[in-house]
């Protein structure tokens, strides 16, 4: 089967792409579509530092970097690390569960389609009268006075990507909880599973009042509702609360599958185990569940009054506890070791300082008092940079070198990698290190420009300076993923060879139905044990083999999203365009009517019989 | 004996850590230089909290160090499979226990303060005769200005704000339009001002701005309003009690009719009463809610329009077409207000040099 998938033609392999419910691809269309929105995300930070450069610079005018620090924001945010995020999760979850696929393969193209159109809708934004403008945040109160349609791009376009994103972490939670293979008990799950669960787990809870905010946000835009209009009984502080709600958990939806990534690599080349596995485990949900506790210290200097501001000052404190026991962990886990300095581990050891550091300061920015100073100055920007960049992206690269064996059977090169990371790294530090001090200057974030001679100007062109390398070094990365493509030499099962988890025992290439007979887990990082006992096969498997029942690909996903991205032009043009009204409904037809085609028609699926099983090696081992 | 070094070790890093921290900034816009009690507590709880947070920081760095350093792969072997170890409860406990203590140690001063900060009873004390004893202002931010109503004592005014030394300073904050944040980085922490609702806080100043580089502290909007969101500066005048109670009066009777000094001057009220008056008031006495800024002390500013220099260039420059310097700000186009003309050469003269006498000072 795999090889014939190899020989087919660009349109052939397209239509596979659209269509396919394997979660592999689907890792794969998250990846090309996370990183494509990563560096156009990228490219709107490097228009902001360079206007940002020198004091009273005009390379962009207020109104449009209003426009690239919301859409930096929302994409970064929204389109470019969690969708990596999700693309890892679905390349290398099922794997290391010894699932045959996620729970719902039908649902997970569904939400992969859903999240592609909402990101394509916000971003075409920038051609059809402008982006959104009022912050990644989006206040009410400058978010309803935003004129022209950014804002409107923007609620619809979120609305759409957000229920991918719900769909897909429904769709995790699900897969770990009734799909792992015999043996597997929730103790004896790889930590990157453990913080996929986790982190769907916060999307289900945090993605509703997203949602909520995000309906309230349209109505009020469209129809002139009054949610947040305060003239008219509204409140605009119920946003920042639904908003943070939601943002403060996002923030663990991101961080804490980074960690899971950084957990594998610092086990794997280190040659050991864990350290303190059961601790890191509470830890992991620890954390999950103080994510919901502390959503108002994005709101000290609201006017929440000192009780609440307070409490919520203690309770984010608390979470630097669990934080801090990880750091820890992962030290103890390289101590005693035999630490192979690969181009993952080294993201993961950049990564202990730098996110360390970015922890520190959210320690102090969660004493109130001393919030009101930080609040909304560039100090903030750092912080959340030093946390955003320092822990995700520094795994998002870690893991892109660790799992790209394991999803395209090649290996990126080491030494471009190194070049990436230094430059990256360097420039990382150096652009936003000394916005710390920024902050304590006194200087406002979100400014499109500042007067000379306040002592920032400096500091501000070092900033700029710094940027230019972490562009450099992601235009290495860039060759490097090219020339792999290129050179496409192939490393077979295992490459690193000290993989432990049960993703390093599959056969290379996977083969599309993943394990040909589902293993036995006999421990924390199986495959290790397997290779210390000398199992020659590499793996205990619990069942013969035996047929294997598949899904069929389909197109479905596709079309409901596509309804629904044509909806959100009717909708977005209401009252405004004649056809504004036919179109929503012709968008909503075409989505409602895929709906029933796919509930009305039965799709069994289909079996790989067991006789093709025994003639196929299903990879080099 | 190793106590006392540690101790000491950790006495000459907070040091040199305030070096670097006090040395840095502008005395007028920094928040490492603090104007007052309130920027000064802050501060402490800056320096206490990096205190803490860099010990952190040295302790993992340690560990750290050591552990790249002594088990690289090149160093222990290529063969060797390091010992398989599970853990460790006396570990764990360690580093659940002494960060816990670290946080509680930074959580109570924190918890203080927070309460601290948000008292303002004395708001309303009054003295035998029923007058208030504290200045109160309220604070109106406007896209893109700000204005500074005193209401207990019959005063308004915008863009610089003036406030006495030695006390405590209290405000009321609302927006008229969007969010806004109100922010003197070198007095104190920020506050938002909310559509919604009041609120409230307080400030204090040490000495008279008069010695600062330009005699006034710089204030900043710190919640993304819009276009002109980097551009809503104001300022901040403190002055001694005594400094202020006059102040106070003139701005008082800035009410009466002003003497207009000159032909020229004389040509710009008039132009002035005819074109911008319907929005600006001219008079120091008076409340707030008006649509423009108030004018009174135009004279006596630092900046013109929040940003640009005080002079009769950049008035002439702004008044032609704020607009362009100022994108999305509501001042209306000359051509709005005067008969569908810009104003020429000649008439921008005279409206600078008759806003240019609007002054309460001497």
């Amino acid at each position: 089967m795999s090889s014939i998938a190899q020989k087919k033609g660009f349109g052939a392999t397209l239509w596979d792409y659209l269509t396919t419910v394997d979660h592999k691809k689907i890792a794969i269309l998250y990846l090309i579509t996370g990183g494509l929105f990563f560096v156009i995300g990228g490219i709107e930070a490097m228009v902001i530092r360079i206007q940002l450069a020198q004091p009273d610079s005009d390379f962009v005018s207020a109104g449009l970097f209003n426009q690239m620090i919301t859409m930096h924001g929302t994409t970064m945010i929204f389109l470019a690390a969690m969708p990596l995020l999700l693309g890892f999760m679905n390349a290398v979850m099922p794997l290391q569960i010894g699932a045959r696929d996620v729970a719902f393969p039908f649902l997970n193209s569904l939400g992969f389609w859903l999240f592609f159109f909402g990101g394509i809708f916000l971003n075409l934004s920038w051609f059809m009268g402008g982006a959104p403008d009022a912050g990644w945040t989006s206040y009410a109160s400058l978010a309803l006075a935003s004129p022209g349609h950014g804002i409107d791009f923007y609620t619809l376009g979120l609305l759409i990507s957000g229920f991918g994103t719900l769909i897909g972490g429904i769709n995790f939670l699900v897969t770990i909880i009734n799909m792992r293979a015999p043996g597997m008990t929730y103790m004896r799950m790889p930590l990157f599973t453990w913080t996929t669960f986790v982190a769907s787990a916060l999307i289900l809870f945090a993605f509703p009042p997203l949602t909520v905010g995000m309906v309230f946000m349209m109505v009020d835009r469209m129809f002139d509702g009054n949610f947040f209009d305060h003239t008219m009984g509204g409140n605009t502080i119920i946003w920042e609360h639904l908003f943070w709600i939601f943002g403060h958990p996002e923030v663990y939806i991101l961080i804490l599958p980074a960690f899971g990534i950084f957990s594998e690599i610092f086990a794997t080349f280190s040659r050991k185990r864990l350290f303190g596995y059961s601790a890191m485990v509470f830890a992991t949900v620890l954390i999950g569940f103080l994510g919901f506790m502390v959503w108002a210290h994005h709101m000290f200097t609201v006017g929440l009054g000192p009780t609440a501001n307070a409490i919520f000052s203690v309770a984010t404190m608390a979470i630097a506890v669990p934080t801090g026991v990880k750091i820890f962990n992962w030290l103890l886990t390289i101590w005693g070791g035999s630490i192979k300095f690969t181009v993952a581990m080294i993201y993961a050891v950049a990564f202990i300082p730098t996110f360390t550091a970015g922890g520190v300061t959210g320690i102090m920015l969660a004493s109130a008092p001393l919030d009101y100073q930080l609040h909304d100055s560039y100090f903030v920007v750092a912080h959340f940079h030093y946390v955003i960049v320092g822990g995700v992206v520094l795994g998002l690269l870690a893991g892109l070198h660790y799992y790209w064996p394991l999803m395209f059977n090649t290996m990126l090169s080491e030494a471009l990698g190194k070049w990436t990371f230094w430059l990256f790294f360097i420039g990382f530090h150096l652009t936003f290190f000394i916005q710390h001090f920024l902050g304590l200057l006194g200087m406002p974030r979100r400014v499109f420009t500042f007067g000379a001679n306040q002592g920032w100007d400096l500091y501000n062109l070092i900033s700029s300076i710094g940027a230019i390398g972490m562009a450099l070094g992601v235009a290495v990365l860039v060759v490097n993923i090219i020339r792999t493509i290129v050179k496409n030499e192939k490393v077979g099962r295992d490459p690193w060879g000290d993989g432990r988890t049960l993703e390093w025992a599959v056969p290379q290439p996977v083969p599309f139905y993943n394990f040909k007979q589902t293993p036995l887990v006999r421990g924390l990082d199986t495959f290790w044990i397997e290779k210390q006992e000398g199992n020659k096969e590499g793996m205990t498997y619990a069942e013969p083999v035996g047929d294997i029942h598949m899904p069929n690909n389909s197109f479905i996903p596709v079309v409901i999203s596509f309804g629904l991205f044509v909806a959100a032009f009717g909708a977005l043009y209401n009252g405004e365009q004649p056809w504004a009204v036919p179109v929503l409904i012709l968008g909503l037809v075409i989505t409602f009517g895929a709906m029933i085609v796919r509930s009305l028609k039965d799709d069994h699926g289909y079996h790989v019989h067991k006789e093709d099983l025994m003639d196929e090696k299903g990879g080099k081992h | 004996m190793m106590k006392g070094i540690k101790k000491w070790r950790l006495f000459s890093l907070l040091t040199a850590l305030m070096v670097i921290l006090s040395g840095c900034g502008e005395k007028h816009l920094s928040t490492l230089n603090p104007a007052g009690q309130v920027g000064r507590d802050q501060l402490d709880l800056m320096l206490l909290s990096t205190g803490i947070m860099v010990l952190v920081i040295i302790v993992v760095l340690i560990v750290y160090v050591l552990a790249i350093v002594k088990f690289r792969r090149s160093k222990v072997g290529e063969d060797v499979i390091p010992k398989q170890v599970e853990g460790s409860h006396k570990l764990e406990l360690i580093w659940t226990v002494v960060p816990i203590i670290l946080l509680l140690i930074l959580a109570v001063p924190t918890v203080v303060k927070t309460f601290d900060f948000a008292d303002v009873s004395g708001m309303e004390t009054v003295n035998e005769e029923g007058n208030k004893t504290a200045v109160t202002v309220n604070v109106e931010a406007n896209l893109y200005w700000w204005e500074f109503e005193y209401p207990d004592l019959g005063i308004v005014t915008s863009q610089e704000l003036v406030v006495p030394t030695q006390e405590k300073v209290y405000f009321n904050l609302i927006a008229a339009d969007v969010k806004h944040s109100f922010w003197i980085p070198a007095a104190g922490g920020k506050m938002d001002t909310n559509v919604d609702n009041l609120n409230q806080f307080y400030l204090t100043f040490d000495d008279a701005s008069d010695g600062l580089e330009e005699g006034v502290f710089y204030g900043k909007c710190a919640e993304l309003c819009g276009p002109s969101h980097a551009l809503m500066d104001f300022k901040v005048k403190s002055l001694d009690r005594d400094d202020f109670d006059a102040w106070v009066v003139k701005m008082q009777d800035s009410g009466a009719e002003q003497a207009v000094e000159g032909d020229v001057a004389q040509q710009g009220q008039d132009i002035f009463n005819k074109s911008c008056i319907t929005c600006h008031a001219v008079s120091g006495a008076g409340t707030a809610g008006s649509v423009g800024p108030n004018l009174a002390t135009f004279g006596d500013r630092n900046r013109v329009a929040g940003f640009m220099d005080h002079t009769e260039e950049d008035i002439k420059k702004w008044i032609s077409n704020p607009k362009e310097y100022k994108p999305g700000n509501l001042m209306p186009q000359p051509e709005a207000i005067n008969n569908g003309k810009k104003f020429t050469d000649q008439e921008l003269t005279a409206l600078t040099e008759y806003l240019m006498g609007l002054s309460v000072e001497d």
